[in-house]
């Protein structure tokens, strides 16, 4: 779409502005993301272009010291236990929530939502002094727990939202046709939540591994993640590993994000909806 | 008719059909609610508890009532107008003898150094010499220990120590505190800096969220416009820096930033500037941080509003004589007004509890809200000034939420 012929000259100039404003704006939306992370292939600890010469050294730092690998091992271990738990709840409770005329619907899921709304401070400092009294400060227990409540939502949500149209005539004829109700969850209703569970699963996955306020509050360096190494270090001096360490994440979340995001257009046309 | 009546009635247990259906349905109910139910109580155990006990931590406090028993319960009888009388000082003594020999004169003297300072060192100095007190008159030998038991501010902040709740925290985080005899007052300036605190917050929140909406807008307007083909592409630029996690853009902010990042090494480069700028550790480096991470949260509910605002509309405004710009702000703009109210509303719901990002990008002097809880939980373990500073934020936060969701539903939160 040009700018009309018939346009008045100052609709014209009015048009390039609009165009110029449009794309400095989005470039300021990438530009942190495309200038900054290449600056770890950098060969020497500077920040600034052109790259006196392309090396890895930075991602050698991290793949191989232990300060690195031991808050990665911790982190993956933190957010893959988040992801089966907070799975297994969210899913349970979409499952409850989305069946005909549950009582107080409302409420419930303004309940089961409210860590996705309270400022994460909040929560972080209201989780450090019950686990204060309760014994689970400093403990990966403590951070799995703190964790799986900031993660559940997503799932909730995420499920809830492929339970939207399902059909429930169908385990209605699975039951009709003699299945027990657990064989007609796993042979009926799992098959066609599956893609929004994965999607919930990854989205906590996620929330976990990014985290990092709750984890700097109750969380000692015995359970350091791989965010908490990343916000100390920035605090004392930014490192060229830190960048690496950006990147790796950054490269792992758009490709769990664009799994999501197939997922969820699998999801809808397996249920027939369509793209509005 | 007269059938179903004798069928209804006449089931084989000689129930009812609408109580069996009732009861059916009841049942139904319950398994829904069962599923519902670990989550339900993990989050009211593991969240709604502990932020409850965080709200109800600004208005309690019972350090003086459980740490000196003998003087609150003497001192409930006392009027307050003179000093209190022996059978007082002798509590107080039994009291602080207790609170050496159990380690707890600290706490005592921390909590009377809230609202007096310097009273930490008076209180500890105080229990160790009257551990070795045996006789009376205890009145005079305190005073003698320390001239603190015979001052009236002292007694009066002991007497709102017999009570186990307290606005003091509260007070204080507007800024406001009891004076000497229990009437409240406006903090020294040396204290009042919680208004200024919100202030701040506030404002760097209504800065971010314009800066967000001026912007998105245009932005929204082309991907809205554009066939989409080609915006979808956009939208990827857009929804990327959305993926990425906090804690990466707002070090990626630091590094383009810095006194020798890149955009200064480049404007130098350029000859705009021949000395490095300072853009980070300040209010410009919180604001543009913050303005990148919140861009999308702005942009996307104008844009999805945008998206169902039919272009017959303006058409047929400039068929009827409107001028382009005339028919944009008379037309097209209030359409995309409920998409605005969204956007702006959450980015400054979002905007109010930033703790990461003015932590590493904003100056000492610039931090929000947000800081100051984590500041007295973590450096000075006030839990009082703590709870009270982040009771009145969630506070602001809720009523604010409860509108959003009153004007567009927490159903149709998106991510991503």
């Amino acid at each position: 779409m040009a700018a009309s012929v018939y346009a008045t000259p100052m609709e014209r100039a009015w048009y390039y502005f609009h165009r110029l404003l449009c794309g400095a704006v989005l470039l300021f939306l990438i530009a942190p993301i495309f200038v900054v992370l290449p600056l770890s292939f950098n060969s020497v600890p500077f920040f600034t272009y052109p790259l006196s010469a392309f090396s890895l050294r930075w991602y050698q730092e991290f793949f191989l010291t232990d300060r690195w690998q031991g808050a990665l091992h911790n982190s993956i271990f933190v957010a893959v236990s988040v992801t089966l738990l907070s799975t297994v709840l969210g899913t349970l409770a979409a499952l409850g929530l989305s069946r005909p005329n549950f009582p107080w619907r409302t409420a419930v899921m303004t309940i089961l939502i409210s860590p996705l709304v309270v400022p994460v401070v909040i929560t972080a400092v209201g989780v450090y002094f019950f686990y204060a009294d309760a014994g689970l400060l400093n403990s990966f227990t403590g951070l799995i727990l703190a964790h799986t409540t900031l993660a559940t939502p997503f799932v909730v949500i995420t499920v809830t939202a492929a339970l939207t149209g399902f059909d429930h005539s169908l385990t209605r004829a699975a039951a009709g046709l003699g299945a027990p109700p657990v064989t007609a969850f796993f042979k009926v209703t799992l098959p066609l939540i599956l893609p929004g569970m994965i999607s919930g699963s990854l989205f906590a996955f996620l929330t976990s591994f990014d985290e990092v306020v709750v984890a700097l509050f109750v969380a000692s360096t015995n359970q350091r993640t791989l965010p908490k190494v990343m916000f100390s270090g920035i605090r004392e001096e930014i490192s060229p590993t830190i960048i690496a360490a950006a990147t790796v994440l950054t490269l792992f979340s758009i490709i769990m994000l664009t799994t999501i995001e197939l997922l969820r257009r699998r999801s809808e046309r397996l249920r027939g909806i369509r793209n509005t | 008719m007269a059938t179903t009546a004798v069928r209804s009635t006449g089931s084989p247990k000689g129930m009812p059909l609408h109580l069996k259906l009732r009861r059916v349905e009841r049942r139904q109910k319950l398994k829904a609610f069962i599923l519902v139910l670990p989550l339900l109580l993990f989050i009211l155990i593991g969240f709604v508890l502990p932020i409850g006990r965080m709200l109800f931590n600004a208005i309690h406090d019972h350090t003086l009532l459980t740490l000196m028993p003998r003087t609150m319960t003497a001192l409930s009888e006392w009027e307050g107008r003179d000093l209190p009388d022996e059978a007082i000082y002798a509590a107080l003594i039994a009291d602080l003898k207790d609170s050496w020999a159990q380690k707890t004169a600290t706490a005592i003297g921390k909590r009377m150094n809230y609202e007096l300072p310097g009273s930490l060192s008076q209180v500890v100095l105080s229990a160790r010499k009257a551990s070795l007190l045996t006789s009376g008159p205890y009145k005079e030998a305190m005073i003698e220990i320390s001239p603190l038991w015979g001052r009236q501010d002292v007694w009066n902040l002991m007497k709102r120590g017999t009570s186990a709740y307290t606005d003091y925290y509260l007070l204080r985080s507007i800024d406001y505190q009891y004076g000497p005899d229990s009437q409240i007052v406006a903090s020294p300036p040396e204290n009042a800096i919680f208004r200024g605190v919100f202030l701040r917050t506030l404002s760097i929140s209504i800065s971010v969220t314009a800066v967000t909406l001026l912007l998105g807008f245009p932005v929204a307007y082309l991907l809205a416009t554009l066939p989409s083909r080609s915006s979808n592409l956009l939208m990827i630029m857009v929804v990327l820096p959305f993926w990425t996690s906090l804690l990466v853009r707002t070090i990626a902010w630091v590094v383009l930033l810095q006194q020798h990042g890149v955009v200064n090494e480049t404007l130098i480069a350029l000859h705009v500037i021949s000395q490095p700028a300072e853009l980070v550790y300040n209010r410009v480096g919180t604001i543009v941080a913050m303005t990148h991470i919140q861009l999308p949260f702005t942009l996307l509910p104008i844009y999805s509003v945008m998206k169902t605002i039919s272009p017959t509309y303006v058409r047929a405004a400039r068929s009827l004589g409107a001028g382009p710009f005339y028919a944009f702000w008379k037309v097209y703009f209030p359409q995309t007004l409920p998409g605005i109210a969204a956007g702006c509303l959450l980015t400054f719901i979002l905007c109010l509890g930033y703790y990461i990002t003015p932590a590493l990008v904003g100056g000492a002097a610039d931090q929000m809200v947000s800081s100051f809880v984590a500041y007295y939980t973590n450096e000075e373990l006030n839990w009082g000034m703590a709870s009270a500073l982040g009771a009145i934020l969630l506070t602001a936060t809720l009523l604010l939420y409860y509108s959003f969701n009153k004007l567009v539903g927490v159903d149709r939160l998106k991510m991503g």
